[in-house]
């Protein structure tokens, strides 16, 4: 009786003590926690993997396109990793390839090979959360998580699943990003993110997105096997399924040029 | 039956009515006890905010809309529609306007993509470049010849084109998706009411420009707005002029005062019930206590004439009241049951409004059969009430005895030219057409109807018909033959009368093969090669924005496309004509698996009445039988409750038969007045049966002395009350509502033709056949 009294005085001293901590303290603490993640993964140098994505719409019905993804790190903080994605499936589109270096607050550098058209084409548009070839995602949701794309603040610490997280709002610095916000689960074991939730730009959620199936790669780098994404407004989902992860396979930056394109395959 | 049941029932109902009268107190503090506490139901009522209320779950159409909407997106719309007062065209400060516009409506509740020229994606190409950007950006600081540009790559854009700017450029739209989660009614009110207080802004930063809001959205609310207009505009006339009438026909304050306390009741019943059954109210349903203080008057004017007469004779009052109610109990009890069972009937309607509309009325008639011959007897023996011994009917039953007259010296004629105009008017009934566009279920006094008017003038096209034209299985959109027949499909479509805008993936496909030819005109048509189809269109979708992706046109495996059809000012004769064309078309040019089907909102009310019809035949049928075996069992005469159907259903059908002439188009009533008008019209029938039965069998009077009798005893009563429902449908037909004004205009019409046949046809039925009998015949089929 005594020591739960005690500990109800002590969650009431916490919750006093945290409700006088100032915005640019929890932005701060924030920051830190998202930079922690973010650290976890540096050095991890390059890494391929096979994608399965499996498109379902509100009526349930199914729908797999199957790509290669190869992803070359940038250490500069200021600039996002550089990405070649390649379609294997469906029949129609295999073979087509699509170079993509990120950018941390301007739209990404997007080159897309066209096999039926045997040309390289440049995409310029604003466009960063727009869904990836029809599924959920948006090509930003699922490749690089670059730390300086958002502002972070803390906002508490609960249990997930069977995690401790932090929980951390972050605001999208780029102007024409989709999102006025996003929420991410950030576990304090191994500092990976757990869930994400998009909110639309009038705020309503809009999407929630579950890494599962966490593995360890090279001892070092940890990878979601499985996202799975859930738009709460239509009510359809994608789920990507990765397998086949390679790390530190000898691509550099040769390899993410555009002539590589049309060898791609 | 028999004598003796009769006499059970009298010496029922005259113990009943003494037993109230002893205990007047109780019964009036009862009645108000118990409508309080069904009337309190009320407050489970809410309004329906969605326009699909109109289609029950097993709607074909509606079956077919919901997964067309599964495939690709659900869609509701709000359409904001912008004008310059002085029609101008468009020019920078508009430009800024739909850009301005196009950039907070997405902060709409529930919205999910927003449409306009200003955030249209447009492509250009340079050899290895794809540029997606806006098509205006900063409109209102372009210079005019950049402005001019952008207005011309928009009118150039069939996607655009006659659907989100006018050919004039005077018009321009902004279309707005909105997902509602379907988890609570204020889903709707809350986006439009957003939409609303935005536009209030808007319109005190440009007042010189003109800025309505229209779409499935605001339609959805129109029905609201023209529920809450007809209450508060409707029933307040309504027990206007139906007191009015009560006191012109009883001449009594008291009498009008009991009777309007009664239908007070009746019509909170009528409330709480529909509360109970959690009914969403929509204008239809909501003109049940209407309806019901209609009907629930001619209980109380029955009751109180024939108290009044037999007061005029010398009697007390409290006998003359027990009296009256042992004459009248078995004609009201009879009446309501009809008159509920007609109502029952509405249960078999596609429409759930009419199921709410029926179940409604039918509890309410209910009650204001029960409270007639409790609370009203109650309350007039507690309140002063005099009548002036005096013999005044000799007017009403010389009329009587000119017609009986005019009947009896040619039956035969009368019944042949009746039987004429019965069939005559029969067949024309079915030439009405069936037209329920949806926009203009709503009178200009409701702004929705204003607001669409104007969006349908000056935009031209309005009405969508979606279609979901199938592929050769997945990926299959992609197939050369696919959008070649697709394209041809969209042309046909352009070229069809009432076509305005077409919206098809072919068009998106001949755009990105000239943009990935260095935009070369002659590069303006469709990909020849099953993978650069595939390649571009994963080009495209590579480059489209947050909310303006393709999701929406095109399956999730890629298996087919929407094409949507915008149709201008059409109605729905047009509508089905043009969906009957398309169609048509389909089956000679396209392969069976591109035989996608017409869905949409447009599509479904096309087709409404068509389906409430083919739904209600069995509650036709249904009803018709119970009835007549009412009257049967009431009439103990087999033969003439089976021939009191015919004064009772033709009328319907000479009513219709009228309207054609007189319209020619008629929508959603004409399904459900046949059950409802025969249930409120067999009561005429019932009363003149009734008494010439008594004549025959109990006065031993022939045929002829037993229909004069029948005719001098009930005529006046059964004018009053034809008197009573004409007027009081006839306020029903000042809704707001087109269903309500049709049923009302229907419902007063019919009544009317009803008391005709009844004066005259029946009579000379009777005549005809009993004439050559002397023994009252009728008794034997019982």
């Amino acid at each position: 009786m005594i020591s739960q009294l005690t500990g109800n005085t002590l969650l009431l001293l916490a919750a006093l003590a945290l409700s006088s901590v100032s915005a640019e303290e929890l932005e701060g603490k924030g920051y830190q926690i998202a930079e922690r993640s973010d650290r976890s993964d540096h050095g991890f140098s390059d890494s391929t993997a096979t994608i399965n994505m499996v498109l379902r719409n509100a009526a349930g019905a199914e729908s797999k396109r199957e790509l290669e993804i190869r992803t070359l790190e940038v250490i500069d903080q200021n600039s996002g990793d550089k990405s070649l994605i390649i379609f294997s499936s469906p029949r129609d589109i295999k073979g087509t390839a699509l170079l993509s270096f990120a950018k941390i607050l301007d739209a990404d550098d997007q080159w897309l090979y066209l096999p039926a058209l045997k040309r390289v084409k440049r995409i310029s548009s604003s466009n960063k959360s727009g869904p990836f070839v029809g599924s959920e995602f948006a090509f930003e949701d699922f490749t690089a998580n670059e730390l300086n794309k958002y502002t972070h603040k803390w906002l508490r610490t609960e249990p997930c699943a069977e995690f401790v997280c932090d929980v951390i709002e972050r605001h999208p610095l780029y102007e024409n990003s989709g999102y006025t916000r996003q929420i991410a689960w950030i576990d304090q074991s191994v500092y990976q993110m757990r869930k994400l939730e998009f909110y639309d730009r009038k705020n309503a959620l809009l999407k929630t997105l579950e890494f599962k199936d966490y593995q360890k790669f090279q001892d070092s780098y940890w990878r979601a096997q499985r996202l799975l994404m859930h738009n709460h407004q239509t009510q359809k989902n994608t789920d990507l399924l990765y397998s086949d992860y390679h790390f530190k396979t000898g691509l550099d930056d040769n390899d993410f040029v555009k002539g590589v394109l049309k060898r791609a395959r | 039956m028999s004598q003796h049941n009769t006499g059970l029932i009298d010496r029922f109902s005259v113990a009943l009515c003494e037993w109230v009268i002893r205990h007047r107190w109780w019964v009036i503090a009862l009645s108000i006890l118990i409508t309080a506490l069904i009337a309190s139901n009320a407050r489970l009522l809410n309004f329906a905010t969605d326009y699909r209320v109109f289609f029950s779950g097993q709607n074909p159409d509606l079956v077919a809309f919901e997964k067309f909407q599964k495939t690709y997106t659900k869609n509701d719309n709000l359409l904001i529609v912008v004008r310059a007062q002085d029609g101008r065209n468009l020019d920078a400060e508009m430009a800024g306007l739909v850009e301005r516009i196009t950039e907070e409506a997405w902060q709409i509740p529930f919205a999910t993509r927003v449409d306009s020229i200003t955030n249209f994606q447009h492509t250009i190409a340079s050899e290895d470049e794809l540029v997606v950007a806006d098509l205006i950006k900063n409109g209102a600081q372009l210079s005019p010849s950049a402005l001019a540009d952008a207005v011309t790559r928009a009118l150039q854009e069939p996607l655009l084109n006659n659907f989100l700017i006018s050919p004039g450029t005077d018009t321009t739209a902004v279309n707005v998706t909105l997902q509602y989660p379907g988890k609570e009614l204020s889903e709707g009110p809350v986006s439009v009411a957003y939409a609303r207080q935005m536009l209030v802004s808007l319109e005190r930063d440009y007042p010189d420009i003109k800025i309505v809001l229209t779409g499935t959205a605001m339609l959805n609310m129109a029905f609201t707005e023209a529920s809450i207009k007809d209450m508060s505009s409707l029933t307040p006339l309504m027990y206007a002029v139906l007191m009015l009438i009560t006191y012109f026909m009883l001449r009594s304050v008291s009498a009008t005062f009991a009777t309007f306390i009664l239908i007070v009741l009746s019509s909170l019943i009528t409330l709480g019930a529909g509360g109970l059954m959690q009914v969403l109210l929509t204008p239809i349903s909501l003109s049940a206590p209407t309806i019901v203080l209609t009907l629930a008057i001619a209980d109380s004017i029955h009751i109180l004439v024939t108290m009044r007469e037999l007061m005029a004779k010398g009697i007390a009052k409290n006998q003359a009241l027990v009296e009256s109610v042992r004459i009248n109990f078995t004609a009201v009890m009879v009446t309501s049951i009809t008159t509920i069972i007609g109502f029952m009937a509405l249960n078999f309607s596609d429409s759930p409004p009419f199921h709410h509309l029926g179940n409604m009325t039918a509890f309410g008639i209910a009650a204001a059969w029960l409270l007639s011959i409790t609370l009203l007897p109650a309350l007039i023996s507690v309140l002063p009430l005099k009548v002036p011994v005096a013999s005044s009917q000799q007017q009403g039953q010389q009329f009587f005895d000119h017609l009986a007259d005019f009947v009896f010296a040619r039956p035969k004629k009368i019944l042949l030219s009746f039987t004429v105009l019965i069939v005559v008017f029969s067949s024309l009934a079915f030439s009405n057409q069936l037209n329920d566009v949806w926009t203009k279920y709503f009178d200009q006094s409701i702004q929705f109807r204003t607001d669409t008017d104007f969006a349908i003038q000056h935009l031209g096209a309005f009405y969508p018909v979606e279609f979901s034209i199938g592929a050769q299985g997945p990926e299959g959109i992609s197939d050369p033959d696919y959008l070649k027949t697709l394209d041809e499909f969209v042309i046909w479509l352009r070229s069809h009368p009432y076509v305005e805008h077409v919206y098809s993936l072919s068009d998106i496909m001949k755009r990105l093969n000239k943009n990935m030819h260095a935009d070369d005109e002659s590069y303006y048509r469709l990909p020849e090669e099953r993978e650069l189809s595939a390649q571009y269109l994963l080009l495209y979708e590579l480059s489209l924005p947050y909310g303006l992706d393709m999701n929406d046109r095109v399956s999730i495996d890629k298996s087919s496309s929407r094409v949507t059809a915008t149709l201008g000012d059409v109605d729905t004769i047009q509508t089905r004509e043009f969906i009957a064309d398309s169609r048509a078309w389909l089956q000679q040019n396209a392969p069976e698996y591109m035989w996608g089907k017409a869905t949409g909102a447009t599509q479904m009310f096309s087709y409404i009445a068509k389906r409430n019809i083919e739904s209600m035949l069995k509650g036709n049928v249904i009803a018709v039988t119970l009835i007549a075996l009412v009257l049967v069992l009431i009439l103990r005469s087999f033969r003439l409750g089976l021939l009191s159907i015919i004064p009772n259903a033709t009328p319907v059908l000479v009513t219709l038969g009228i309207w054609a002439l007189a319209v020619g188009q008629v929508g959603l009533p004409v399904a459900i007045v046949t059950v409802t008008s025969l249930g409120i019209v067999v009561d005429d029938t019932v009363h003149l049966l009734t008494k010439y039965l008594r004549g025959r069998r109990e006065k031993n009077l022939s045929a002829e002395d037993a229909i004069r009798y029948a005719l001098k005893t009930v005529g006046k009563a059964i004018t009053m009350n034809t008197v009573i429902l004409a007027i009081g449908f006839s306020v029903l037909a000042l809704s707001s509502f087109k269903i309500n004004q049709e049923t009302g205009m229907l419902t007063a019409l019919v009544v009317v033709v009803a008391l005709v046949l009844d004066f005259l046809m029946l009579p000379a039925i009777l005549c005809v056949l009993d004439k050559k009998t002397t023994q009252h015949p009728s008794v034997k089929g019982a």
